[in-house]
């Protein structure tokens, strides 16, 4: 009641018609051998009149359950930043009346007893809002007298908002061959703090660790199959290092924990070497989506909710929030790419534009080819200050260092300090040393992040850590802040265990920004990202401001292949038992028309959730079959060759 | 609650709007403020008034009077409404609360110590749907019990389907899953507004309660118990959380609070967990001892409930099984066309869990023909139970004065004849009697036009309905019998996973089998010294205790040939009302079988608690909320509303904290508990 349960109908609606149109479904898997043929020859013929078709009769579920699959591993979701719900277990007086509701997800606050009047609570009491989603800024804990807590069990994630699915079709598609609540476990966690604090606050890693153990014990021994999100990978990632971890720090469950209890590790859309839009987030709280709660909830944020000030309330509210910092990007400028070289430099960005365009595309390509060539987007300078300093080569620009540089005295008068953004602290001394070092490479970035932001850094420095290791053996790397960097951390010991890496591509995503100086006002975040800085011709691949890649929207392929691609294939020094590791790429093809909603085919970040290839996958491993029984890598991107270009050391 | 905050939203609104709008407006925000249900009396006095002024005065009146009406009747409301808002606090709405019990606790300085399970009982779980019958297009993963029960409105006989269990396994029928919701929101609320556990949770989580140190153990109540462990692993996930919050929480032992029907789950949770691993939970003979603080059984219905006796008898009582209980209301609109009974008793026959509720224990705790424990009662009390002492004196006197025992002998009453055909029978000496013989399943099935078979009544005969009715009356344990011979199938299910008699030996090597494990008079307490047992229930209600039956006089199809003789009533002070017997209890679960074992079974060292752990009866006399504002009473005695008691929430909150029962103040009695246990001649 308290969470109403949205139930698939689309879905299912969707799945019964199956049933009626058994004729159908046969004479279409006739044609599916054809389609395949026709898709790459004659796009658009098919897309009108069979994408109709297609959706309506081949959920993965039921497709799957006449196949004669069965529930066999248990499984296990691991929610994402800012998917997973929030609910008030102790507030303020402003929060009167609000125990136990939901203040992310759902409706935001809405009373969901079904007859009460309030609406959106983010819209009633946006002030008291904030200050309950906001955290301790020097503990990165709960600030006194207020409990924010996650919404346990599956009905954490199924919805982020009415209608909006995260989790849902999943979920129905797994119920299909027979998954219930007890093969199905939801890892709900507070997204807001370090991966740390969930354990020393909520025992949340003791009680992951707790329901596998159950869960593997009442399934007969077979081992589960989990399956990350988003920022869940990251945590996840910290889970199988802290479960085998020794008591005091970790979990103290033996150095063959993650063999004896997991088959696969079926990454979603997993930023594993970080996300660009982070920086833009911490920086100054825009990018094309602000910070990444944007990205998952838009509408939400956007409008004017604070009067004025939106920007600044959002930034003081997220700065407070450690977990963003685990996106900021790793491994520096060998996997970024330094002011004159990035492993994805030779990527065209006017192919993306042109795939779905139809069939001219074969024929363009070879002239654009060469045009490309011309003009090589410096995707290693992730910040750069002016759309000339982005372009030009790295000997002609002139900066000057600011990590020594005095900052200036506080200009803001008092007037400003219910925000809490630490650019006040900064003075216009500061800010124009930060100006004046013109392009910033990932290895930079962070110096930059310190230096603007000291107080959160300071918080962050202590549970993550964005380097790369040159000696894993190295005793410091038992401390918990390298646990969710892959490349400061081994996977664990566990030769059986396989691990996938599943991701959309095919979409536009951020990579590398312009910025400029906000005109000085009284309370201002003093950079903003030039919205004037366009690409010269076609082919290039700023817009808006902003250097875009091929990705899934939010998470750049280079993120979220790069370990499974390469710094994990084979034995190598991150991965010493030898797991084996997959990759699936899902191209995106947005929604043919307006009754398919968010699409089956999405490769979006969130949206690759309801992607019907992706379920299959999911619900075969889960059945027991393993990657090669898949087909191996399924790889549409250059995620290969970019790769190659990465020289470290495995 | 949304009433309170429409209602504050009115008195931000107000000041705004009383100096701005004008006269024609006002009319507005008054229709809206009748709508609020506030003030409404005295709007209707003004009208009233206003109305007769008019007839006499016309036109004269208008222009001043109005304005000064106006005035007057907005500065009362307003006021009202400041008033009103300034007292209310969160919980209800209009009412002035004394203090929460959370609230005032957090000032004494208490804080969340031992970790909380929360055990529901029967109906009160929400169940949801995971996999069904075409019919049932669209419901994935909402809830067919619980909330709003839309769906039975909608399409009742697809509910109906949905609700059933399989009657030869008592597991999921083909084709169908319904599952227990999860987590806490599973029994906070039973329907929109009905709480269950929510303000308990709402006050513990006042002192630092959240969901690491606190659970809620849902089950699927449906199921026998051991069916739940086997099905969905009910039993082995409670294990594994209880055993993760007793670490996660600094090695504190856990506080158990069932209700109900879950205090008997959680019995059988005691004897499981420690029994070897292919029946039990292999958590070895000093679990309970290692991880369980005290169980705080709410409302306990160790005994059983007569009400099942009605209910599995003919699907009626006061209330159609427990579910009207619980939702009234919805059960008792004819939404099944006809027939609701017996579609009720074609549902409910399948759940297993309601055999658990069958009086334990026969005769010898029930009373027989002659006797029963209860029969000093004097059903006045129920009535002015304000005047507690003096009647609790008369009670006593009465045993010995001539004058008032003469009186009451004219009309004993036989509580233990737990079912009689007719008034007079159940008042007849014993001798009168006519013995019920059994005659074996020898049934014929008497007609097939009635297609679908529905209850089992369809396939006995005319011959052996009248067998049963004759002149007989039933105590507990005879009335085993009369449901082995009306309903073989049911019992025989049933009889795998529930017993209802009382041990000789508890040594005997067949008591390990799990169906003796939710009897509490045939299985030893777990060897843990120093849990406490809480036995917490209301009094001060009458309480359904046995019933006078009539043969149905409707003979279509599909009928149930047996109901309640409603005309039967006794007299004025009588306890027979309706057909019905009354005693003491609180509403649901008469106080014999929520008292006697902590007031006598468990009391001390003896063969059922070997340990001899401490037990604690906690009686709370039933108040009827003071006013309407009050919603469903600070003070109740019943069975789910006693949920929402300050006192009990009180001393489930410090018992959390870390206090014992003694600290608590040890037994706290109003009823005659003590005296009926003496009564009950039991080998201890």
């Amino acid at each position: 009641m308290l969470r109403k349960r949205k139930g698939a109908s689309s879905e299912t609606s969707r799945l019964s018609n199956e049933d009626k149109e058994k004729e159908e479904e046969e004479d279409e898997s006739k044609n599916k051998g054809k389609k395949k043929k026709h898709r790459q020859e004659e796009k658009r013929k098919w897309n009108c009149l069979d994408n109709c078709c297609w959706s309506i009769t081949r959920s993965p579920g039921v497709k799957l359950q006449k196949e004669g699959l069965r529930a066999k591993h248990p499984v296990v979701f691991v929610p994402g930043i800012v998917t997973g719900g929030l609910e008030l277990w102790e507030g303020h007086q402003c929060a009167d009346g609000l125990f136990r509701k939901r203040l992310w997800g759902g409706t935001f606050g809405e009373a969901s007893t079904g007859n009460s009047g309030i609406s959106g609570d983010v819209y009633k009491r946006p002030l008291c809002w904030v200050e309950h989603m906001s955290l301790d800024n020097e503990s990165g804990l709960d600030p006194p007298g207020i409990r924010v807590r996650p919404v346990t069990g599956l009905v954490a994630a199924d919805y982020f908002a009415p209608g909006y699915f995260v989790w849902a079709v999943l979920i129905a598609n797994l119920a299909r061959i027979g998954y219930e609540e007890k093969t199905m476990y939801m890892a709900a966690y507070d997204w807001r703090i370090s991966f740390q604090h969930t354990e020393v606050r909520d025992q949340t890693l003791s009680r992951i660790k707790s329901n596998i153990e159950l869960m593997v014990a009442t399934n007969n021994g077979n081992k589960v199959v989990v399956l990350p999100h988003s920022m869940g990978v990251l945590y996840f990632l910290h889970f199988m290092k802290w479960v085998e971890a020794p008591a005091p720090m970790g979990g103290g469950g033996g150095s063959d924990w993650c063999a004896k209890h997991i088959k696969a590790v079926m990454n979603i859309g997993g930023p594993f070497l970080g996300v660009p839009k982070a920086i833009s987030g911490l920086f100054s709280s825009e990018a094309k989506d602000v910070a990444v709660a944007r990205a998952i909830a838009p509408g939400v944020l956007d409008k004017d909710l604070f009067r004025f000030q939106t920007l600044q309330h959002v930034m003081r509210m997220t700065r407070t929030w450690d977990s963003t910092m685990s996106m900021i990007p790793k491994g520096g400028e060998t996997i970024w790419g330094d002011l004159d070289w990035s492993p994805e430099e030779s990527y065209d960005c006017n192919t993306k534009k042109h795939r779905h365009n139809d069939t001219d595309v074969s024929s363009n390509n070879e002239v654009e080819g060469v045009d490309s060539q011309k003009e090589t987007s410096h995707f290693g300078r992730m910040v750069s200050f002016g759309k000339d300093v982005a372009e030009a080569p790295s000997s002609q620009i002139e900066r000057s260092d600011f990590r020594d540089a005095i900052k200036g005295n506080n200009f803001a008068n008092g007037s400003c300090h219910d925000v809490w953004t630490e650019y006040q602290d900064m003075g216009i001394g500061g800010i124009k040393a930060v100006a004046d070092y013109k392009v910033y490479t990932a290895g930079s970035v962070v110096d930059l992040l310190h230096y603007v932001a000291p107080k959160m850094m300071k918080r962050g420095d202590a549970h993550f850590s964005y380097g790369i290791a040159d000696n894993l053996d190295d005793p410091k790397y038992h401390d918990y802040k390298y646990w969710s960097n892959p490349l400061e951390t081994k996977l664990p010991n566990a030769p059986g265990m396989e691990i996938y890496s599943m991701y959309g591509v095919g979409i536009p995503t951020e990579r590398a920004y312009v910025y400029k100086l906000s005109p000085v006002s009284e309370c201002y975040i003093p950079f903003q990202i030039d919205t004037s800085a366009e690409g010269g011709t076609e082919g290039s691949c700023l817009k808006g401001g902003v250097f875009a890649v091929d990705g899934d929207e939010t998470v750049p392929v280079l993120s979220a292949g790069y370990m499974c691609a390469k710094g994990w294939r084979g034995k190598t020094r991150f991965n010493p038992a030898g797991i084996h590791t997959f990759i699936r790429e899902y191209d995106h093809a947005p929604p043919a028309n307006l009754l398919e909603g968010r699409g089956t085919q999405s490769g979006a970040h969130v949206d690759i959730m309801g992607n019907f290839a992706l379920i299959e996958d999911v619900i075969r491993v889960a059945a027991g079959a393993t990657g090669e029984e898949l087909g191996g890598d399924q790889v549409h991107s250059d995620i290969f060759k970019w790769s190659e270009k990465i020289n470290l050391q495995l | 609650m949304a009433s309170l905050l429409r209602f504050r939203k009115l008195c931000y609104v107000e000041p705004v709007s009383c100096p701005s709008l004008g006269f024609d407006s006002f009319k507005d925000s008054k229709t809206s403020l009748e709508d609020e249900g506030v003030g409404v009396t005295s709007n209707e006095v003004v009208k009233t008034d206003k109305k007769r002024r008019r007839r006499k005065e016309g036109k004269e009146w208008r222009c001043v009077d109005w304005c000064c009406w106006m005035i007057g009747y907005m500065c009362t409301t307003w006021w009202i409404l400041l008033v009103l808002y300034h007292s209310v606090p969160i919980t209800l709405p209009g009412f002035q609360v004394p203090e929460s019990p959370g609230t005032k606790l957090r000032k004494e300085g208490l804080t969340a110590l031992h970790p909380v399970v929360l055990v529901p009982g029967i109906v009160t779980g929400g169940l949801e749907l995971w996999e069904g019958r075409p019919c049932a297009e669209g419901l994935f993963r909402k809830r067919l019990w619980g909330g709003s029960f839309a769906e039975l409105f909608k399409r009742p006989l697809c509910w109906l389907e949905h609700m059933s269990l399989d009657s030869k396994t008592g597991l999921d029928p083909p084709g169908i899953r319904v599952r227990a919701v999860p987590g806490l929101v599973a029994a906070d609320y039973f329907a929109p507004g009905y709480f269950v556990w929510a303000v308990l949770i709402e006050n513990l989580a006042q002192i630092g309660y959240e969901g690491k140190n606190l659970h809620m153990a849902a089950y699927d109540w449906r199921l026998s118990f051991q069916n739940t462990e086997v099905r969905d692993q009910s039993l082995s996930r409670l294990k594994s959380k209880i055993e993760l919050m007793f670490v996660n929480n600094g090695y504190k032992k856990v506080v158990v609070v069932p209700h109900s029907m879950g205090v008997i789950y959680f019995l059988h949770f005691l004897k499981w967990v420690e029994a070897p691993p292919p029946m039990g939970g292999g958590g070895g003979p000093q679990w309970c001892a290692k991880h369980i603080k005290s169980v705080m059984n709410i409302g306990p219905a160790f005994l059983g409930v007569p009400k099942t006796v009605s209910s599995l008898f003919s699907a009626e009582g006061k209330d159609v099984a427990f579910a009207r209980a619980m939702a009234p209301g919805v059960l008792d609109s004819d939404i099944f066309g006809l027939q609701t009974l017996e579609h009720m008793m074609r549902v409910s026959r399948t759940w297993d869990s309601i055999i658990s509720l069958m009086p334990k224990g026969g005769e010898t705790v029930w009373g027989n023909l002659d006797w029963s424990p209860e029969e000093g009662c004097i059903c006045d009390k129920t009535k002015n139970k304000y005047f507690q002492a003096s009647s609790r004196n008369s009670t006593q006197s009465s045993n010995a004065s001539d004058g008032k025992l003469g009186f009451r002998l004219e009309e004993p009453i036989r509580y233990g004849r737990m079912i009689s055909f007719g008034k007079e029978t159940a008042e007849l000496p014993s001798s009168e009697l006519q013995p019920f013989n059994q005659k074996g399943p020898a049934q014929i099935k008497h007609s097939s036009s009635c297609g679908e078979v529905w209850t089992e009544y369809d396939e006995m005969s005319k011959e052996s309905i009248r067998e049963v009715a004759g002149k007989k009356a039933y105590t507990a344990k005879s009335f085993l019998d009369l449901l082995r011979f009306v309903a073989p199938k049911m019992m025989h299910r049933a009889e795998g996973h529930f017993s209802h008699g009382i041990a000789e030996d508890l040594d005997d090597p067949k008591y390990s089998h799990y169906k003796y494990w939710s009897n509490p008079l045939e299985t030893k307490l777990p060897d843990a010294s120093e849990m406490e047992i809480y036995c917490q229930y209301g009094v001060g209600i009458p309480t359904e205790r046995s019933y006078v039956y009539q043969m149905s006089p409707n003979d279509k199809c599909r009928s149930i040939p047996f109901r309640i003789d409603t005309t039967a009533d006794g007299n004025d002070n009588g306890c027979l009302k309706s057909g019905v017997y009354f005693v003491d209890g609180d509403e649901t679960v008469p106080v014999l079988s929520a008292g006697f074992m902590c007031a006598k079974g468990w009391r001390g060292k003896n063969r059922f608690n070997p340990s001899g752990m401490a037990t604690y009866v906690r009686e709370y006399r039933h108040k009827p909320p003071a006013s309407y504002f009050e919603g469903r009473g600070l003070h109740s005695g019943a069975h789910v509303d006693i949920m929402g008691n300050f006192d009990l929430i009180e001393d489930v909150m410090r018992v959390a904290a870390g206090a014992t029962g003694a600290e608590l103040g040890g037994d706290k009695i109003h009823s005659d508990i003590v005296s009926m246990s003496e009564r009950i001649n039991l080998r201890l």
